[in-house]
């Protein structure tokens, strides 16, 4: 459990950055994580007062303030018409809907956890973080740079007919992923990504193009050299042997689930 | 720190530690059903609603809620025992520690999905754990509630609903 010194409900981003600066000062987004550890908190940084727990959608993106919780985007009805659903798949099966009311995107997508499932998500579409000092960073970016004192303030997805498919694989339901995937098609482009490696997401090097009318069987091969391309780590959850293969079986799945959708568009609906 | 803060619709004016938890200045005010169970973010008992909405009051701090409305399982007795009713004639309850958190969550899902299926009310309260019962009762106690309380409500056959428990 953590400790905090002082509490500041800011009332400007510019408070936030200037009270970032301090080592010892920590921006409380969900707060889910943080408090499992046992760190001593100079200042926390309270952003929750600064209106960025909205969606906002504009004809060329939507806009996720860093305070929007899970929960809001799994039921965003306008986020749903997009990438065939796949944000609200991605956010499902994180833990419990309190949980998910609670944590907020912002702390997941600074901290670039391992396990963070909208990473993966995210990292899949054209995404973009809007950092207050740092300006708009393209999150392929963003996720291998190191962490800095900036304040993260809002995450743009450009709305396009983006086809995507998510998968995850967890020992038991409401734990941490032991893989993740996300595989997007713009263009007749894939791209391919893997999260809960267990380290950092990551958009795998796709050795090769994809047959434009492919088998499930070019599918699978296809699938196999992506997952030879990344690389895998060991952990209390799973081996990294395990990983590849289930990285193949993800990858495989979410690929088919792109060839099979035969609109580009979510069949829409709410969130449920 | 000072805060200022609505719990159950009454207003509480003190002075807390910054990094006083949700749920341990509930439980100093006296709302002793927001319990601690696994202190991990995961068992779903410590479930208030801040402004309406289900949170995990172990992970809000106190603070944060500053300005906001808080609703304890207090706050909601008397839906709470409504459906506690339904969890008692299906023997629901075992030990009965999970049962504040797992009422809270059950009836903001009858508040948000107007008609759920099996599977859409199992991924609701999928952070809600229960150690005793394997949550059959559970399901059998919602079940009921849903198709007593609304008219609409057609997933379950007729005979299934448990006369009287009302």
């Amino acid at each position: 459990m953590y400790t905090i010194q002082g509490y500041s409900k800011v009332k400007t981003l510019e408070e936030a950055y200037e009270l970032n600066q301090k080592r010892s000062s920590t921006i409380i987004g969900g707060g889910m994580w943080l408090r499992l550890g046992n760190r001593s908190i100079g200042t926390a940084i309270d952003m929750s007062d600064l209106g960025l727990n909205q969606i906002e959608e504009t004809e060329t993106e939507f806009v996720i303030g860093a305070m929007t919780s899970l929960r809001d985007i799994e039921c965003h009805a306008g986020l749903h018409q997009y990438f065939n659903g796949m944000m609200k798949e991605a956010m499902k099966g994180i833990v419990g809907t309190q949980f998910r009311n609670t944590a907020t995107i912002g702390g997941s997508i600074y901290q670039r956890f391992g396990f963070s499932d909208p990473l993966t998500a995210l990292l899949a579409l054209d995404t973009t973080v809007e950092m207050y000092a740092g300006g708009m960073i393209p999150l392929d970016k963003f996720v291998i740079m190191d962490y800095d004192n900036d304040v993260l303030v809002r995450i743009h997805i450009k709305k396009d007919r983006t086809q995507a498919a998510y998968q995850s694989f967890r020992n038991a339901k409401t734990d941490f992923p032991v893989l993740t995937a996300a595989v997007s098609r713009r263009d007749g482009k894939l791209k391919v990504v893997i999260g809960a490696r267990p380290g950092r997401a990551v958009v795998a090097k796709c050795p090769d193009v994809l047959a434009s009318a492919p088998t499930e069987e070019d599918v699978k091969k296809f699938s196999g050299r992506v997952a030879e391309m990344v690389s895998f780590g060991t952990n209390m959850r799973a081996s990294a042997e395990y990983r590849k293969i289930l990285a193949e079986v993800l990858v495989k799945r979410a690929i088919m689930e792109i060839l099979e959708q035969t609109s580009p568009e979510a069949t829409g609906g709410v969130c449920k | 720190m000072k805060i200022k803060i609505w719990i159950n619709d009454k207003v509480y004016n003190d002075h807390i530690e910054p990094d006083t938890m949700l749920i341990d200045y509930l439980r100093d005010k006296g709302f002793k059903s927001v319990k601690c169970g696994c202190d991990t973010t995961n068992c779903g008992l410590c479930t208030v609603y801040l402004d309406g909405k289900t949170v995990l009051s172990c992970s809000v701090p106190a603070a944060r809620a500053a300005g906001h409305r808080v609703t304890t399982l207090e706050g909601v007795a008397k839906e709470a025992e409504e459906f506690a009713r339904f969890m008692a004639v299906q023997g629901a309850e075992q030990c009965g520690y999970c049962s504040p958190g797992f009422i809270m969550n059950v009836l903001a899902m009858a508040k948000e999905l107007e008609n759920p299926t099996e599977d859409e009310i199992k991924a609701y309260l999928a952070g809600n754990l229960c150690r005793c019962t394997g949550y059959e009762g559970q399901y059998r106690a919602i079940k009921n509630y849903l198709a007593v309380t609304r008219a609409n409500y057609k997933l379950f056959e007729k005979g299934e609903v448990i006369e009287g428990v009302r």
